[in-house]
């Protein structure tokens, strides 16, 4: 029926495929998510927290995975595994790669989130007895993280994006699935507008329940 | 009682305190007034281990707060803070705002710590503000939170550190009048202040902080209406 609505060969069992293809840029984005992000809060605090020398050692480590493209960052990394003789599957090394991309993001957004709680602030929770870590877990993460909270929203939007790049290392993630079907039905218009419309649909959603969250939160 | 011995402090080559010597004894109200830099509330933020200090020593009821050994978390529990900034906390309402140290900090059961918490913003008069969050409450008011949640330690003493200089000029008044009624109930406190009219009604002593020293201390009314040094002249001059 879609095949005649728009002259396409497309047919229910393609459109299956292509539904798998999306459950699987959404299961590693979610893997890089979870966990770039809780690295990215550990890493955060290190650098707001920590002196020059701790900084300037983890911060270019930190620049050189947010500004290296993310392509050749899964080029290099999916050969130097096979070279060191630890070939991994290509969905392992894409969800590391993205992970570690993602903890990148994730670390400055931590740190600017840190930063937004004042130092006063800082003070008088410890000056009512709490720990260090009370303080950090009761006051400094609730409020930087609803200071952060558009911008981590940004990023994790990116990163389903981008993982449409794990594709050159051959993981069937939503646009490589496409790749497969244009190759054999010669319908690329089509189908990239479908997959569009797939990925539109994959992040509108997610956009608009932060959105909410964002005005519940200001109440 | 607090017992500064000649305290020294610096930030880098800057030298803040040049030898504090003070007593507050239990009861006692002291005001510390002064213009701005010349100490005072650095001194506030050292007497609770906020900041460190290069030499002599801070004695809370025999802990030294400076000593290596000293659990600083602990000690803190006897003493409350209230500062310039009323630090409320954004993401809680009123009554977790001062509900949230007695249950992490002193450990005490959720109930409890809302009961305690309900009491002491009672006792400010911010009963009707429980469920209210802070940012939809005057400056004020959220000073006066600020002194609800310290007091829900059940603190020895209290620090005020400028606790009216961030508000308009028409709280002033309410904030005053709780510290007031804190001194009345037998509080021991510090208050680091520009009021120099409150410092003088009531306060037991006022100590003038100049440049790093204590230039003058002695029986509020007499520091106030009859100073000894010139420098205390001067201020008091300009100020009043």
């Amino acid at each position: 029926m879609i095949g005649e609505f728009f002259g396409t060969n497309l047919t229910a069992n393609d459109m299956w495929f292509l539904c798998l293809g999306a459950l699987r840029t959404l299961q590693l984005t979610a893997v890089a998510v979870v966990a770039g992000t809780l690295g990215g809060i550990i890493l955060g605090i290190i650098r707001a927290e920590s002196g020059w020398f701790a900084n300037t050692l983890l911060g270019s480590v930190l620049d050189i995975l947010r500004s290296v493209p993310l392509l050749i960052q899964l080029i290099i990394f999916n050969s130097f595994v096979s070279i060191l003789g630890y070939p991994m599957s290509a969905y392992d090394s894409g969800a590391i790669v993205l992970s570690l991309y993602m903890a990148a993001n994730c670390t400055e957004i931590a740190r600017a989130g840190v930063k937004a709680v004042s130092k006063s602030m800082r003070w008088a929770s410890r000056s009512l007895g709490m720990s260090y870590w009370q303080d950090l877990r009761y006051v400094v993460l609730p409020i930087g993280f609803r200071v952060v909270f558009p911008s981590w929203i940004g990023v994790v939007l990116g990163v389903m994006k981008d993982s449409a790049l794990v594709s050159v290392l051959g993981y069937f993630e939503l646009l490589k699935s496409a790749q497969t079907l244009i190759t054999r039905m010669q319908e690329p218009l089509f189908i990239l507008i479908l997959v569009g419309a797939f990925y539109f649909a994959l992040s509108y959603p997610i956009a608009r329940l932060a959105d909410r969250l964002e005005k519940s939160e200001k109440r | 009682m607090i017992e500064i011995k000649s305290v020294h402090k610096s930030f880098g080559a800057l030298e803040v305190l040049k030898g504090i010597d003070l007593t507050v004894s239990k009861g006692e109200v002291l005001s510390v007034i002064g213009a701005s830099g010349s100490g005072k509330s650095t001194l506030l933020y050292c007497i609770n281990g906020l900041e460190p200090i290069q030499s002599g020593e801070i004695v809370i009821d025999g802990v030294s707060v400076h000593g290596k050994s000293t659990d600083l978390n602990k000690l803190r529990q006897t003493i409350g803070m209230v500062f310039q900034q009323w630090n409320s906390f954004p993401h809680l309402t009123v009554l977790e705002n001062v509900a949230l140290a007695p249950r992490i900090v002193s450990g005490k059961s959720r109930a409890e710590a809302r009961e305690i918490a309900a009491r002491q913003l009672e006792h400010v008069g911010l009963g009707d503000k429980l469920k209210v969050y802070p940012d939809q409450m005057s400056g004020g008011q959220q000073q006066r939170l600020a002194i609800a949640r310290a007091l829900a330690m059940e603190p020895q003493y209290m620090l005020f550190d400028e606790a009216t200089s961030a508000l308009d000029p028409e709280l002033v008044g309410e904030v005053l009048d709780t510290i007031r009624m804190l001194a009345e109930e037998g509080m021991t406190m510090i208050c680091v202040t520009h009021e120099i009219g409150f410092a003088r009604d009531v306060s037991d002593r006022v100590a003038f902080c100049h440049q790093g020293v204590i230039e003058e201390i002695g029986p509020a009314k007499e520091l106030v209406n009859n100073p000894q040094k010139d420098r205390t002249k001067q201020f008091l001059s300009k100020v009043l």
